[in-house]
């Protein structure tokens, strides 16, 4: 029952936060220099006098500030995220239009990253102080400190550029019609460049942590008690290791998740990968302001679930939550 | 042992970790290169200097090449280092503020002080900080002090959780209670007692944070809400974007001088936090 | 070699064990010889940093190499050298023809493996019995060593373990295969006294039941004197001494010996004249509640820490606060200092009710009590000279520095140290020098009454005495009231005038030490004092006497 009440807790806690976005999206608005109704109409919808009158409408700009809070927020709780004038569709389409795309990408490169990382870390604290430790260490070192959007430029030269073996942009070959099978590989190519991309650089930070935490467990005292019954070094590294140093790998995923939304932007920006990064690319040279606080909107959301989803992992592999 | 004695102390472990030397070689030539790049090259980095899309090493004056109105890129190189330090270093400071402040009110003080301030950095460090940090540069509209601002509001929440953590382990030390049962203020016992014990992992973590907000502002001018003003290297790598195929050089040697410095001030933070935490011999090391 | 059973079990035979370059000596242990015999219980006994705990460590092939490793010498065990056999063999030896425990129970298992599972872990490294039989042998061994509901226990996590049988678990894994050796490494250290003699009783059982060679390590004498057949003394990497626990304990003969067995407080407390006057301190019914588990949906359960405390100190008296863990005495102690805010009843220094003053006024009337802490690595702030640590309390209270500084070197002088130790640090002195510094820096406000919360605890034990008898001697020169709270009896009936038993928050016995040893009332009385080990051995004349010489510098 006391899984439950956690599980409960952090869904309570989830939905404050979303609140909290909306209402910090509200005063931003109000915050931008210029009048509100030309804030949220941006560029393009600036110009048009009776778009401007509907928003003045719409959202109450007339009305005092809690009302006008009010309608924004009951709004956004039936994913009324405005319109853009640019694109001329409701923001909510546009974004739900691109969201699949996102999630194929991140999704892939957060597997990438956590497997590769956990494995490379796990491989570098069993073989701690020789060459294959250092090897990996300042592998994961120089991924670290490389520049997301470089990394991706780099790699299109290279790899499309110079090899040819990959397409640089895009999700699918323009133009060329494939179905089933053939649609899936056709994406899976295209998919390969910008999720290593992503995936090769948050894999370090999962690296460095599942080898520190791993080398900080090797020191504990069960495991001496293990060496002490004679267990062999093999299952030793595997079943008490491995397992306790995963923890807090699995509580930093939760945090990183964060992180690699903001990667996405970055990526599908230089691949033109047509997910809600680029979508955010594009309101910000329109200037598009209800454009981008909805895209805000949702990649936090996509946090907070995926922090939910961590935070369960997280009760099924350490029996102490029961406790909590 | 004196003050000089730990101070030698210190410098003799940090000498140790090879990789913290070559940081801080390589962070000690960016901060020259930022510093005399007036002197070496008066000339603007804006200046159109030369044909446009010359390869580098192949005419004299310009070795890194120029950009597509003719620009000269080893100019932007070495003024970019004026822009990628100058945010780094401020942003930082704005971060350590607010996460220290917080942090140490949360962690000394508990009950609700720590409850209500916990829910806040927990909230900030929920929110994709990127997308954070573009949506504020981007409602304020660009500028340096709405980059290094936005930069400093979305890097606190990791500074806050160290300060927190270390406050609620010293407060309950034994050192602590005692100042707390001799009568000495709270005021006296957090700024003279705990701080002090606090000072080697901020400034592990500060240097860490420095080589973070060189990448933020980069990604930001990179994607077009740096300072207008200000010839950033993520800027110089997004103006490159469109001409990869042509012009490669654009984009390299500004990625690599970004490269350069974060691994460096990466290696430097490892260095200070072996020096500053001589525990018992590494595994290994 | 064959083996008879007169041969030793184990055989160490100049045994040195280098340290890593830089340490406070080259050897851990050197030139080392001891034998182990079958069917015995070995002690071997010695302070901190005497090497004792790296031998049983590398008996079992267990050093941290390669910081820690043997450089001389051969364990003789079944007619091979463990120093010369290989890893592999090693592994095959360890969990089945010799055991370990260890000293820390509560870190000893892994958090997130069943007990079951961990303990069928030795059959399945070593290839023994088929799944059905691991299963009962298990439940088997769950029953031997005590442990409640064993057909059920081993579905649980050890976060569901007490500490006393998180150690029998281990015990259990251990003696899983029937090994002929048991490596004990101070398994009771960290328990409870009555846990402490239930797990040793445990012990001495099943070594007599198996006819088992255990060698155990321990800086306790009296629990040499409960179960030591024979007994090896060791100081600083050498062994000293060696023999029957009869010679040993009742006769020793070399130097080093005699001083520590004297330094071992008697159990039996001298008869003391009670101490008469008002009272300095007045605690009237104190409450401590906490309240745990508090969720959206639960309620949380209160639990008392201490609950109607009542009891008074006069000046010139010492008043023990005797319990184990849990039972309250430091919350107790710490709701007097203020450390703690009670949530009822009175704590009066003559008029004044100390557990109401506001925090502004409690910041005035801080002289009245000041407190004395139990670790000295952690009670003195590293970045602090000692003189400025102990001049600190009369600087927040108004007095200038320079005669605040001036009383910090006449207290340093007043606790045995040389005034120049105002200008150094704190890491440049030993444990009992630091605590007469914790001394020197509580006395620094002139307070009415001491709380001294486990002040030897964390010492070795020929420390302890002198810090011990320097307690005693400020007490007497400035005729303080001193609330000595402590786990250890045999400290308790030394040093204090009258004492109160506290179990889970209650006192449930007061009275003056001698009355309340010698005839105690209730129940728990009678079964902590029941509880300590070796109370029925006294300190022989012989090193009473060499006490008189020299002794360890603290």
């Amino acid at each position: 029952m006391n899984k439950l009440n956690f599980i409960a807790r952090r869904l309570v806690k989830a939905v404050f936060v979303l609140l909290a976005i909306v209402v910090l999206n509200f005063f931003l608005i109000r915050a931008a220099p210029g009048d509100p109704a030309a804030v949220m109409a941006g560029e393009a919808g600036a110009a048009d006098e009776k778009f401007l009158q509907q928003l003045e409408e719409r959202f109450g700009l007339d009305k005092p500030m809690h009302e006008q809070l009010w309608i924004y927020v009951s709004g956004i709780v039936v994913l009324d995220m405005g319109f853009s004038y640019r694109q001329q569709e409701p923001v909510a389409d546009l974004i739900f239009e691109r969201l699949p795309a996102t999630l194929l990408l991140t999704g892939t490169a957060f597997a990438i990253s956590i497997l590769l990382g956990i494995l490379l870390g796990a491989l570098a604290a069993a073989r701690v102080g020789r060459w294959a430790d250092s090897a990996i260490t300042v592998l994961a070192l120089i991924f670290y400190a490389t520049p997301l959007f470089w990394i991706a430029l780099m790699s299109i030269l290279l790899f499309s550029v110079y090899l040819g073996w990959l397409p640089a942009f895009g999700m699918v070959s323009v133009g060329a019609g494939f179905t089933g099978l053939d649609y899936a590989l056709d994406v899976a190519q295209h998919l390969v460049l910008p999720a290593l991309t992503l995936g090769l650089f948050f894999m370090a930070i999962y690296t460095r942590m599942t080898r520190a935490s791993m080398l900080e467990v090797f020191d504990q005292d069960f495991v001496k008690t293990a060496r002490a019954k004679g267990v062999r070094p093999g299952r030793i590294t595997r079943v008490h290791v491995l397992r306790n140093a995963i923890l807090p790998v699995i509580t930093l995923a939760g945090i990183q998740a964060g992180q690699i939304v903001g990667g996405a932007v970055l990526t599908e920006t230089v691949f033109a990968w047509p997910g809600i990064g680029r979508l955010m690319f594009d309101a910000l040279l329109q200037r598009d302001y209800n454009l981008l606080l909805g895209i805000f909107f949702v990649s936090s959301a996509m946090v907070i679930l995926f922090n939910l989803v961590t935070d369960v992992v997280y009760t099924f592999v350490d029996p102490r939550i029961e406790l909590k | 042992m004196t003050r000089r004695e730990s101070a030698r102390d210190f410098l003799r472990r940090f000498a140790r970790n090879k990789g913290a030397v070559v940081g801080s070689g390589i962070v000690a030539i960016v901060v020259l290169v930022a510093l005399l790049a007036p002197l070496v090259h008066p000339q603007s980095p804006w200046d159109m200097v030369q044909r446009p899309f010359l390869p580098p090493f192949t005419q004299e004056g310009v070795p890194f090449g120029t950009d597509t109105l003719g620009r000269d890129i080893f100019a932007g190189i070495l003024y970019g280092a004026q822009i990628s330090l100058l945010v780094g270093l401020v942003s930082t400071l704005v971060a350590l503020s607010i996460g220290v402040t917080i942090g140490a009110l949360a962690g000394y003080y508990g009950g609700l002080i720590d409850d209500a301030l916990m829910r806040t950095t927990e909230f900030f460090q929920t929110i994709p900080n990127f997308a954070l940090a573009i949506v504020l540069v981007a409602i304020f509209q660009p500028s340096i002090t709405s980059v290094i601002v936005a930069i400093g509001v979305v890097s606190w929440p990791p500074v806050a959780r160290l300060v927190r953590g270390e406050f609620l382990s010293l407060r309950s030390r034994e050192f602590v209670q005692a100042a707390r049962v001799i009568g000495q203020s709270n005021r006296t016992i957090i700024t003279s007692q705990i701080l002090p014990n606090t000072v080697s992992p901020i400034i592990v973590m500060a240097s860490l944070m420095i080589a973070q907000a060189i990448l933020l502002e980069s990604a930001l001018s990179f994607l077009g809400l740096g300072d207008p003003n200000t010839m950033s290297w993520g800027y110089m790598i997004g103006a490159a974007r469109t001409v990869l195929r042509q012009a490669w050089w654009m984009s390299f040697f500004p990625g690599v001088a970004i490269l350069l410095t974060v691994l460096a001030l990466n290696l430097v933070g490892e260095g200070l936090n072996d020096a500053l935490n001589p525990r018992l011999a590494r595994k290994g090391r | 070699m064959a083996q008879t059973p007169s041969d030793p079990l184990i055989a160490i035979r100049n045994l040195s064990v280098s340290l890593p370059p830089g340490a406070e000596r080259p050897y851990a242990v050197e030139d080392v010889s001891f034998d182990l015999h079958h069917n015995e219980i070995l002690c071997v006994v010695g302070e901190s940093g005497s090497g004792k705990s790296i031998s049983a460590n590398a008996v079992m092939g267990l050093l941290p190499k390669p910081h820690v490793r043997p450089t001389a010498g051969e364990i003789w065990f079944e007619g091979r050298d463990l120093l010369q056999v290989s890893e592999a063999e090693m592994q095959d030896l360890r969990g089945s023809r010799m055991g370990m425990i260890f000293q820390e129970p509560m870190t000893a298992l892994n958090p997130l493996m069943r007990i079951g599972e961990q303990i069928a872990e030795v059959f399945d490294a070593h290839g023994a019995h088929g799944r059905r039989a691991r299963r009962d042998k298990m439940v088997e061994l769950l029953r031997d060593v005590g442990l409640p509901e064993p057909d059920t226990l081993g579905e649980s996590y050890p976060f569901r373990l007490s500490g006393g049988q998180r150690q029998r678990v281990m015990i259990a894994m251990a003696l899983a295969l029937e090994p002929s050796v048991l490596i004990a490494d101070e398994p009771t250290t960290a328990l409870d006294v009555t846990t402490q003699a239930q797990i040793l009783n445990l012990i001495k059982t099943i070594q007599a039941q198996r006819q088992m060679g255990v060698m155990f390590i321990t800086h306790d004498f009296g629990v040499v004197a409960e179960i030591a057949d024979r007994v090896a003394v060791m100081q600083l990497g050498k062994v000293v001494e060696i023999g029957t626990a009869e010679e040993v304990l009742n006769a020793p003969k070399h130097s080093y010996t005699r001083r520590l067995i004297a330094a071992v407080p008697n159990f039996d407390p001298p008869r003391r004249d009670p101490v008469q006057g008002t009272p300095v301190l007045s605690v009237d019914k104190l409450d401590k509640i906490y309240v745990t588990g508090r969720g959206l949906f639960t309620k949380g359960r209160r639990t008392h820490a201490a609950q109607a405390v009542s009891f008074d100190i006069r000046r010139g008296e010492t008043l023990g606060l005797v319990g184990e863990s849990g039972s309250g005495k430091s919350t107790v102690g710490r709701c007097i200092v203020r450390l703690l805010d009670a949530d009822g009843g009175a704590i009066r220094f003559g008029e004044l009710d100390f557990a109401k003053l506001t925090s502004q006024e409690l910041r005035q009337q801080r002289k009245h009590v000041q407190m004395v802490f139990q670790d000295p690595y952690a009670s003195l702030n590293p970045r602090r000279k000692i003189g400025r640590i102990i001049a600190e309390g009369p600087i927040a209270h108004g007095t200038s520095e320079a005669d605040a500084m001036a009383r910090a070197k006449d207290l340093l002088r007043l606790v045995g140290l040389d005034a120049g130790a105002a200008e150094r640090y704190p890491h440049e002195f030993s444990g009992g020098q630091r605590q007469r510094v914790g001394i020197a820096r509580a006395l620094a406000l002139d307070p009415e009454l001491l709380v001294a919360d486990e002040p030897v605890s964390a010492l070795d034990v020929s420390v302890q005495a002198q810090v011990l008898d320097l307690l005693n001697d400020i007490k007497q020169r400035l005729d303080l009231a001193l609330l000595f709270i402590t786990h250890d009896l045999r400290v308790a009936a030394q040093v204090c005038d009258r004492i109160a038993v506290m179990k889970l928050g209650e006192i449930v016995e007061l009275g003056d030490t001698h009355s309340v040893f010698t005839n105690p009332q209730h129940a728990y009385t009678k079964e902590l004092l029941a509880a300590v080990p070796g109370r029925h051995w006294s300190i022989p004349e012989v090193a009473l006497q060499a006490a008189g010489k020299a002794r360890p510098e603290a």
